[in-house]
């Protein structure tokens, strides 16, 4: 009986830990491209080190926090110009091979030795060099505060101030997706999921609307890389390929084109790798698998989970068959 | 965009159970073998080092130093000085690693004893033995120096170090990727010409022909020549069984191009992790005694390098010949042309496909085992980073266009290299993805696709 209490309390805390709520945030970021405007992004994760990147640099370089937000975010909106351009025009997969390789010239270039001075090279770049002044900002008093079973530091690394932050950020903008997905604008999104060539008929620009929804969902996505380092670093390579489709397969799992699919396919995500696991750590003797492999079994759980996903639910647990579209 | 290539209506669905299972059958059938002979697979070395750890006061100066033949150079002596007129001292163990707490932030200087080097070895651009590093507590600082067996070498990513002989050096490896590279990337274009899917988890067949050249080659203690063979017997069965289990079926069920594109990125995080379960993260060799090398014409490649090559541009003439020249050939390009016209004139269409899928898996598994040779070794992300250059290659050349992917592989590879002479290596893969983005802004058909298929 302890052991499943202590196995659910550790569970409770990977669902609301601060990287569960950035990837909440990266997965509606892919849900406005994806899910409302059909969009195929597979570079998610860029906008995510972009984001990162930009804050980070920006802080260590002695700007105030909120210029560094918004040198953050408005990486996002460059990068998500940049890729736009060349790519809206483009059938769906064209679209996806090219954010994913953008992705990965993103990654390559920040890991670079001769970057090292900015980006610091492979290493990254610490959390303690731009941390602080986030914690600077916290109303919290020091010490300990245990809400239920949940016991953290009211401002350490991965406490309470930034769960506050990244979970009140996961709800605005859940808030936000719901409006929009409602006004007149996200119903031009939707229509252009639906079929692009009706709304172009109908007089709109589809051009300048999937530029919109890009820049809008990938200003979120680096949003979630700027929650995602500040309990962590910045590290490229953590930042890859492998992330995007972790991001897609949050997505999927939850539900694409809802408002709260992303935020419980994030949170199902690493609770049950969590607890794949904790249980073949724990009842699988070491001679057959290892710890390392017990997490490498997860991952490909969440492989073939991905896989029977998109072929037995595409529409995820919340999901509305009917709103989905992988028309290509 | 493709008509669907299947007429017959939708049969029931196949359990769900049974597709996962058989994913995972496949997923591990490759690596199962090795479990049964290889005692003690790989694992990746634990980042620690002994003698220091970082914690909040510490910083850890440290570094890897090994041989030019890869062994550790135990002994080498380092002296490292800081602020506050710290110095001190580290020595390699005997694991190549050495490591110095530090506990004050700032810029060290790293300064290695030429002395104290192993006979016969040098240090590479020997006029820096001083590394600046900056420390920051709580956190290690990476220094990097680089042995060589000749004097007064140089790593040349240095401007100065351009001549022509490192051009044509850098050319004839370009033109060896490209040569791999095509093996695989025809494959792909292949499954992209006659299905419409743009495979994600064809840089898994490549790997797996690798591993499993390891585990023949390597463990097995086989003739490397029958190793390859019997691999790839193995890969084109691994083909074979997933149009049988996964892509037929899928394709029966309507599933749209997208959709399918997803289960190949999902069958490929499963593959990448299975092969990190059964083989560990760190790299295996599949031939463990050092290459010789042979020059022609004032380049030297190994030996292993000009028979992939051979092997290679046989493989690649034969499979030119059973397109263009055979029934079945022919074919398979009817059904990459238009799969509906294919149907009605009589072809088997999903026979077609199911001979692509073998084919390509067979010809990713070949490309994998010659890579591994070649890049000396092979590990669980050989094809993973090879995957996106093949994409390059085959739109550069055209999708669904077999000639133009051999075409675009044979570029792609020599800029991949060439690209090593004006800038740092980081930058090699970079650059042929920057084309493959130019590309498809102002030819999205490729080199000799038709406009038409771009959509």
């Amino acid at each position: 009986m302890d052991y499943v209490i202590s196995l659910l309390r550790a569970l409770t805390g990977e669902a609301l830990a601060p990287t569960t709520a950035a990837f909440a945030l990266a997965a509606i970021g892919l849900n406005i491209h994806f899910g409302f405007t059909g969009l195929i992004n597979m570079g998610q994760a860029a906008f995510l080190l972009v984001g990162a990147y930009g804050f980070a640099i920006s802080l260590t370089s002695g700007l105030p926090i909120g210029v560094a937000v918004l040198i953050g975010l408005l990486c996002g909106v460059i990068f998500a110009l940049i890729l736009g351009v060349p790519t809206l025009k483009l059938r769906g997969d064209y679209l996806a091979i090219v954010t994913i390789c953008a992705a990965e010239i993103i990654r390559m270039v920040g890991r670079s030795s001769i970057l090292t001075d900015v980006t610091g090279g492979s290493n990254g770049i610490t959390g303690s060099s731009y941390r602080d002044a986030f914690t600077a900002l916290s109303p919290l008093p020091d010490g300990q505060t245990t809400i239920l079973w949940f016991t953290y530091d009211n401002n350490g690394v991965s406490g309470w101030w930034i769960r506050i932050v990244a979970w009140g950020l996961v709800a605005l903008l859940c808030v936000i997706v719901f409006l929009l997905s409602r006004s007149p604008w996200g119903r031009v999104l939707k229509g252009i999921r639906e079929d692009e060539d009706a709304v172009r008929s109908l007089g709109k620009n589809v051009f300048s609307y999937k530029m919109q929804a890009l820049v809008f969902g990938g200003v979120i996505g680096s949003l979630a890389g700027i929650i995602y380092v500040l309990p962590s670093s910045v590290q490229p390579d953590a930042l890859g390929r492998s992330t995007t489709f972790f991001i897609w397969t949050a997505l999927l799992l939850g539900g694409a084109a809802t408002v709260f699919g992303p935020v419980l396919g994030a949170v199902l995500f690493f609770s049950v790798r969590l607890l794949i696991r904790t249980l073949a750590g724990d009842f699988i003797p070491a001679s057959i698998m290892s710890n390392q492999q017990a997490d490498q079994f997860s991952y490909v759980l969440v492989g073939v989970a991905l896989m029977c996903l998109i072929i037995f639910r595409p529409q995820g647990i919340l999901g509305n068959k009917k709103e989905l579209s992988f028309s290509v | 965009m493709k008509p669907d290539t299947t007429i017959a209506p939708p049969t029931p669905l196949r359990p769900a159970l049974f597709v996962t299972v058989l994913t995972l059958l496949l997923a591990l059938a490759g690596a199962f073998l090795s479990v049964m002979i290889a005692p003690e697979p790989a694992r990746a070395q634990g980042g620690a080092t002994a003698s220091c750890a970082v914690d909040a006061d510490t910083a850890c100066i440290q570094g890897s130093i090994r041989t030019s033949e890869g062994e550790p150079a135990s002994g080498v002596v380092l002296t490292v000085t800081g602020p506050g007129g710290f110095e001190g001292t580290a020595e390699v163990d005997g694991t190549g690693r050495w490591a110095l707490p530090v506990t004050e932030g700032g810029q060290y200087t790293v300064a290695l004893d030429t002395d104290s080097l192993p006979d016969g070895e040098f240090l590479t651009n020997a006029e820096q033995d001083e590394r600046m590093v900056n420390a920051t507590l709580g956190a290690n600082a990476g220094v990097i120096f680089q042995l060589s067996a000749t004097e007064g070498a140089t790593t040349g990513d240095t401007a100065a170090a351009f001549n022509w002989e490192r051009v044509g050096q850098q050319l004839a490896s370009g033109i060896r990727l490209g040569l791999l590279l095509a093996l695989a990337a025809i494959g792909l274009s292949l499954i992209y010409g006659t299905t419409g899917l743009s495979s994600f988890s064809h840089g898994e067949q490549v790997t797996l022909g690798g591993l499993l050249a390891y585990v023949f080659a390597n463990q097995l203690g086989m003739n490397i020549f029958l190793a390859a063979m019997l691999t790839v017997v193995l890969c084109a069965a691994t083909g074979f069984i997933q149009d049988w289990a996964i892509w037929k079926p899928l394709r029966r069920r309507g599933l749209s191009l997208t959709q399918l594109m997803i289960v190949t990125i999902g069958l490929s995080i499963a593959l990448q992790y299975a092969f990190q379960y059964f083989f560990g993260a760190a790299t295996v060799r599949i031939q463990t005694a050092n290459p010789s090398t042979v020059t022609l014409a004032g380049i030297t490649l190994t030996v292993q390098s000009y028979v992939a090559m051979g092997v290679s541009i046989v493989v690649l003439v034969l499979t030119g010949l059973f397109l263009t020249k055979t029934r079945t050939g022919r074919a398979t390009r009817a059904v990459s042309d238009n799969p509906a016209l294919a149907a009605a004139s009589g072809i088997d269409v999903d026979r077609i496909i199911r001979l692509v899928w073998t084919v390509a898996a067979g010809l990713a598994g070949l490309s994998g085992v010659m890579l591994g040779l070649v890049l000396n070794g092979v590990n669980w992300m050989t094809g993973l980073q090879i995957l996106l250059l093949m994409f390059a290659a085959v739109t550069l050349g055209g999708l669904g266009t077999s000639f133009g992917a051999l075409a675009g592989s044979l570029i792609i590879g020599v800029i991949v290299e060439l690209t090593n002479l004006v800038l740092p290596g980081d930058f090699k893969y970079a650059t042929a993805l920057l084309i493959l983005i130019v590309i498809l802004l102002f030819r999205p058909q490729g080199i000799f696709g038709r406009a038409e298929r771009i959509g």
